[in-house]
């Protein structure tokens, strides 16, 4: 997956040597080099937080075995890892779309709070719907979190507003607007002295996998959304429409496909999946609206490494979310066993980004031993 | 009534100085083509490497000089990425973002909460203080913020009336062009965005040494996002840089002000956010607003193609 449109592939003649390799270029890379280069990705961030380890005092082995233990170590900590990586997955999912459609989706954060905001107020103030009360609340979520990203999709279609800066803009209010609610309107009757709305009333509970904190609900939705969206961009012509303007925009213009109505329709997906994780954390984790950057901790921003390493593979993003799932858990060990702040594994999302978008252009790369040197 | 402008305008210029240093890097980097989305990580970079060195050596000044430098090696990551290996600019400059922003309270963590004795104090400018009206700008303001105003005018005369710029400029328009005259691009790009990220280090200092002398995880709050899109409908020019970051700087003043005994102080806290999307709209409804942007922004140069 490439961002670049302005480096059109250009078909050079093939094969040079270098050293005892050989070093072709070829337009559809196997996906077992994809994953190779990944993991090299993976291994090198590995490395060097090793190094930033060391320089902070911290034996690196004995940091990485605690890590280790504590994310993968038993059926507990494995659940936080699960848990973890349902809104990535979510999120995640979603961005691959928005990704191949050239959206720069950086909003998925904002998305998020306003899924949680639109379940909350179902939760808090349509208590009714019997059985149908969570599913209504992702409904509700989808809904919030697909119009946070239609602001900025609609400045970048009509007035060419950069949507990075745009969807940047959206969570900074996002959050503001949760801080506003759990301190004023929304504010608790019953929570003296804490910026939390009322607890969700028992219908509103995202139900868990026993004594764990999974809710399987919506790991179940996210792995359908994993399904529908692996489905639409193989088989559809809404999909085949996102490939083309993916790959191509000026083509496809050209054979008229309808750039605004894809675009949107894409971005609304990709934030309304945000929503939806937004949805499963207040329902699930929190049962109330509280402090934003409780609720989120960051899902929006590590997802675009869950769909970067995923390539545009939406199935990939299955393991890819699970694998930022246990950077994620990892966090909390850090600060937990090694007084380190849980924020450190931002750092750990930063090189492992940079190391993937270093890797990008040896994708079309065929590097092999040459023959009879 | 006189007072509460006056006292907003004065705070304006405090509050727009890590604006106007952000935004003036930003600035230089997208005039040569490079887009750097690092500012947020730049900068809070620098704050803690202003904060820590201030503490430990006492001198602010010692402290501001190792900032820009921690930027300057943090724009170089960015650099070497999206300049040397040509990979996306949007991406890497994320990347830094979330790096300074880990690195930072990773390192940060033994400074949080520690007093700073020797804070860059403000001073008053004789002569020039006792002008009515724009007096206000030069009494009791930070070095730092008499440092960007000048710094602002030498960049827009370095850009607009000197050969340099013109190379600049181009360097932006139309590497090939640049490339065929014998100019280096890449040298031109590295400088640009290095020096983006040297003033993007010298903001975090400011808010860390001078304006709120303390060093808390995640400080910049946005401030770097923000200055980012003044250098956008300022339509790259310095001295629009410094107009927008005033501007922002009395939003940011207004929403600390006695405004907060009547709303609610978080919604305060989003109107510069709300009045950044309002700013990029009207700018872009403008005509010919984007006759501006520099041709080549955002795209890696290769020899030989277009």
């Amino acid at each position: 997956m490439s961002l670049d449109t302005a480096t059109a592939p250009i078909k050079r003649s093939n094969a040079r040597q270098w050293g005892p390799f050989n070093i072709e270029t070829r337009e559809t890379p196997p996906q077992s080099w994809l994953f190779t280069l990944s993991m090299l990705s993976v291994l090198a961030t590995l490395i060097l937080t090793g190094v930033i380890f060391a320089l902070y005092g911290q034996n690196p082995i004995t940091a990485y075995v605690t890590l280790a233990q504590g994310t993968l170590g038993d059926l507990s900590s494995l659940g936080v890892v699960l848990q973890r990586a349902i809104p990535l997955m979510l999120i995640g999912v979603g961005l691959v779309v928005a990704f191949r459609a050239q959206f720069f989706n950086i909003g998925a954060e904002g998305q998020l709070l306003a899924g949680a905001v639109g379940a909350s107020a179902v939760a808090l103030f349509f208590p009714n719907f019997g059985f149908l009360e969570i599913p209504v609340m992702f409904i509700v979520a989808f809904i919030c979190g697909a119009v946070w990203g239609f602001i900025p999709a609609i400045l970048k279609l009509k007035l060419e507003i950069n949507e990075v800066i745009s969807t940047l803009m959206m969570n900074y209010i996002a959050i503001s607007i949760v801080e506003w609610l759990v301190n004023g309107p929304w504010k608790g009757k019953n929570q003296v002295g804490y910026s939390y709305t009322d607890t969700f009333p028992d219908a509103a509970w995202i139900p868990k996998i026993s004594s764990s904190t999974v809710h399987y609900p919506t790991l179940i939705v996210a792995l359908a959304l994993v399904a529908l969206v692996a489905f639409v961009i193989a088989r559809t012509r809404l999909g085949f429409r996102m490939r083309i303007l993916g790959e191509n925009p000026v083509a496809a213009k050209y054979v008229g496909i309808n750039t605004l109505s894809t675009t949107l329709a894409v971005v609304m997906l990709s934030a309304g999946a945000a929503g939806i994780a937004g949805a499963g954390e207040v329902g699930a984790i929190h049962h109330k609206l509280l402090d934003p950057a409780q609720i989120s901790l960051g899902y929006g921003y590590t997802a675009i490494i869950v769909a970067w390493l995923a390539r545009g593979n939406p199935i990939s993003v299955i393991f890819t979310a699970i694998f930022l799932g246990v950077v994620f858990a990892a966090g909390d060990v850090m600060k937990v066993s090694l007084q380190m702040p849980a924020q450190t594994t931002n750092v750990i999302n930063g090189l492992l980004l940079f190391f993937l978008i270093s890797t990008e252009p040896l994708v079309k790369l065929k590097i092999s031993l040459a023959r009879g040197t | 009534m006189d007072n509460i402008i006056l006292s907003t305008a004065a705070r304006a210029l405090a509050f727009g100085t890590p604006l106007m240093l952000g935004s003036l890097g930003a600035v230089y980097a997208e005039r040569a083509g490079v887009v750097n989305l690092g500012m947020e990580g730049m900068m809070i970079l620098g704050a803690l490497a202003g904060f820590a060195i201030t503490k430990n050596t006492g001198s602010p000044l010692e402290g501001i000089l190792i900032a820009a430098l921690v930027g300057g090696l943090a724009a170089s990551i960015h650099a070497f990425i999206s300049i040397t290996l040509k990979a996306n600019q949007y991406v890497s400059g994320l990347a830094l973002s979330m790096f300074g922003l880990g690195l930072s309270s990773l390192l940060g963590k033994p400074f949080e909460g520690l007093p700073l004795f020797t804070q860059l104090e403000n001073v008053s400018i004789p002569g020039l203080s006792s002008i009515p009206g724009l007096g206000v700008f030069f009494t009791d303001q930070s070095p730092l913020s008499y440092f960007a105003l000048v710094l602002g005018v030498v960049l827009w005369l370095v850009l607009f009336r000197s050969k340099l710029g013109v190379v600049i400029r181009s360097t932006g328009e139309n590497p090939s062009a640049v490339d065929a005259l014998g100019g280096n691009v890449t040298l031109v790009r590295y400088a640009c965005v290095i020096f983006g990220g040297m003033l993007a280090g010298m903001a975090g200092a400011f808010l860390s040494v001078a304006y709120r002398p303390a060093w808390t995880e995640g400080l910049t709050g946005g401030i770097g996002w923000i200055a980012l899109s003044i250098a956008i409908f300022a339509a790259w020019n310095p001295l629009g840089a410094i107009g927008g970051s005033l501007f922002f700087g009395a939003l940011y003043s207004l929403s600390f002000s006695k405004l907060q005994e009547s709303i609610s102080p978080s919604l305060l806290k989003m109107m510069p956010f709300i009045c950044v999307l309002l700013a990029l709209s009207l700018n872009a409804l403008r005509k010919n607003s984007r006759s501006n942007v520099p041709e080549a922004l955002g795209l890696p140069y290769q020899r030989g193609q277009r």
